[in-house]
């Protein structure tokens, strides 16, 4: 299979980086080192080119109602400019993906050969999920016969991240002169702001658990607006970036749930927080039964007191030796130097201090339960 | 990039050295780069035997988990323990403060393995 590359595929290898595939893309991994990269992030700035991240939009008289069909949150509490942390769920209340949905200006009606400006909205898909996705919300807009506009753009725009203490100094020092100052953005919102004459879309939001910024420019801009930053913040790769979110506890999309191997609900995966039941969407009665119901294993932190490095896929076992889950996600940490591993539990194992073990080559490793984020 | 390939060692392909001299065993400065941050070694312990081109141990990096082959066989005369607490010294000094076990060593076993400028080539 050709992958997919992002625009600056070719200036990451220049610079060194090694490659790594990811979602059907061929992403950097590392720069210089994963921890130089994940200290320059937690300390100062660092960039990650996030090119792989897919962009849908929709667009239309219909389109709040589609995205609050094929989301788990509330959309309509979205005004222009708002993010949104979601989960797209199936009838059976199990996640397929999880995003970010932005609510953007009103779109002009010319598209449509209306006179009215209409909703418009922007997702991100994880990496390789923009076809799958962009199908599903136009067959369910034909089924249901809405009236709007689906459009995968993953390949007309590129996609940056720009994370750290120092990263809102930054991007907004690289703003055109007349632009917004993108410092008054709070957390989860996003507004146009021009970046080396490009008009981009700059969001405060990202996945490393520190301030930053994430950017989305037009392709054939990448280079101009990679240039901005790249002098001031360390280029940063994929290997980084996982560092960083297992830290945080984030999920990964494909690891840490996923829809045959892994399938998990968002009550599970511990982001309930992105379930409104109040909202009518595909997965919603599954997951008010289980509301009602509770659910019988979650999402836990795990740190190892005995020495070893958890990594995906790694038994976990009770005091008695008896196989209870299995390590989702895990790493030494950079930050912390200590291994810590991310992974589902039966609830009444989850209490932090309970201790379990993680099965390393055949060895049990003495482990506790832990909150996250790991500290 | 150029990496260090010492004269006077020998290699295996798999990126281990070992000093015919003191029958000290590393991995190499294109293997450490390879791999990334080292975090974790399992190393054997003192008096234990290993074999020739069978795993004598592990070595971790953020992203990878990697065995570490034997380049000879013979019993574990000195472990690196340092190691243990500091396994980034892998990453600093590969063929010094980074070296990982020191074997009893018979020279007949070192014919196998690669000189210095075989190795250059392999890695080049």
């Amino acid at each position: 299979m050709t992958l997919r590359k992002p625009p600056l595929r070719e200036i990451h290898a220049e610079r060194g980086a090694t490659f790594t595939e990811f979602g059907g893309w061929d992403m950097p991994v590392e720069f210089d080192s994963i921890r130089a990269e994940h200290a320059a992030v937690r300390e100062d700035a660092g960039i990650f080119d996030v090119s792989h991240m897919g962009e849908i939009v929709v667009a239309g008289p219909d389109a709040t109602t589609l995205v609050q069909r094929l989301t788990t949150n509330d959309v309509t509490e979205l005004d222009a400019g708002d993010a949104q942390y979601a989960a797209i769920t199936r009838e059976d209340g199990v996640m397929l993906d999880d995003t970010v949905v932005y609510r953007l200006p009103d779109e002009a009606g010319d598209d449509f050969g209306r006179d009215d400006p209409v909703p418009a909205y922007l997702f991100v898909p994880n990496a390789g999920h923009d076809t799958e996705s962009h199908e599903r919300w136009v067959d369910y807009r034909d089924d249901h016969d809405l009236d709007c506009e689906v459009r995968n753009v993953t390949e007309d725009w590129a996609m940056f991240a720009v994370q750290g203490p120092a990263a809102p100094d930054l991007v907004a020092g690289a703003v055109d002169d007349g632009g917004p100052d993108v410092r008054g953005l709070s957390r989860f919102s996003a507004a146009f702001a021009p970046l080396s004459g490009a008009e981009c879309w700059v969001a405060r939001t990202g996945y490393t658990g520190e301030d930053g910024f994430e950017i989305l420019c037009p392709w054939d801009a990448a280079g101009d607006v990679w240039d901005l930053f790249v002098d001031d913040a360390a280029p940063c790769g994929l290997g980084a970036r996982d560092t960083l979110r297992m830290e945080k506890g984030f999920l990964l999309s494909g690891q840490d749930f996923h829809p045959e191997d892994e399938p998990r609900t968002p009550y599970e995966a511990d982001i309930g927080f992105v379930v409104d039941l109040d909202t009518e969407f595909v997965g919603r009665d599954a997951l008010a039964e289980q509301a009602e119901t509770g659910v019988e294993e979650t999402f836990v932190g795990i740190e190892l007191l005995d020495r070893g490095v958890p990594r995906h896929g790694y038994d976990i076992t009770d005091e008695d030796g008896h196989v209870v889950g299995a390590v989702t996600s895990g790493t030494m940490s950079p930050s912390l130097d200590k291994p810590i591993a991310l992974g589902y539990l039966p609830v009444d194992l989850t209490d932090p201090g309970t201790e379990v073990n993680v099965v390393v080559r055949a060895r049990e490793k003495r482990a506790k339960v832990v909150t996250v984020p790991f500290e | 990039m150029s990496f260090d390939v010492p004269e006077g060692l020998r290699y295996r392909e798999s990126h281990e050295w070992i000093d015919p001299e003191t029958g000290r065993v590393g991995i190499t400065d294109f293997a450490q780069d390879e791999l990334g941050d080292v975090v974790f070694v399992e190393l054997p312990s003192e008096g234990d035997a290993v074999a020739a081109d069978a795993e004598f141990g592990v070595i971790e990096s953020i992203k990878a988990v990697s065995d570490l082959y034997a380049p000879v066989s013979g019993e574990v005369t000195a472990v690196n323990e340092a190691l243990f607490d500091a396994p980034e010294l892998v990453n600093d000094d590969p063929f010094g403060d980074g070296w990982m076990l020191e074997l009893d060593l018979d020279a007949d076993d070192l014919d196998d393995l690669l000189t210095a400028e075989e190795y250059a080539d392999q890695i080049a």
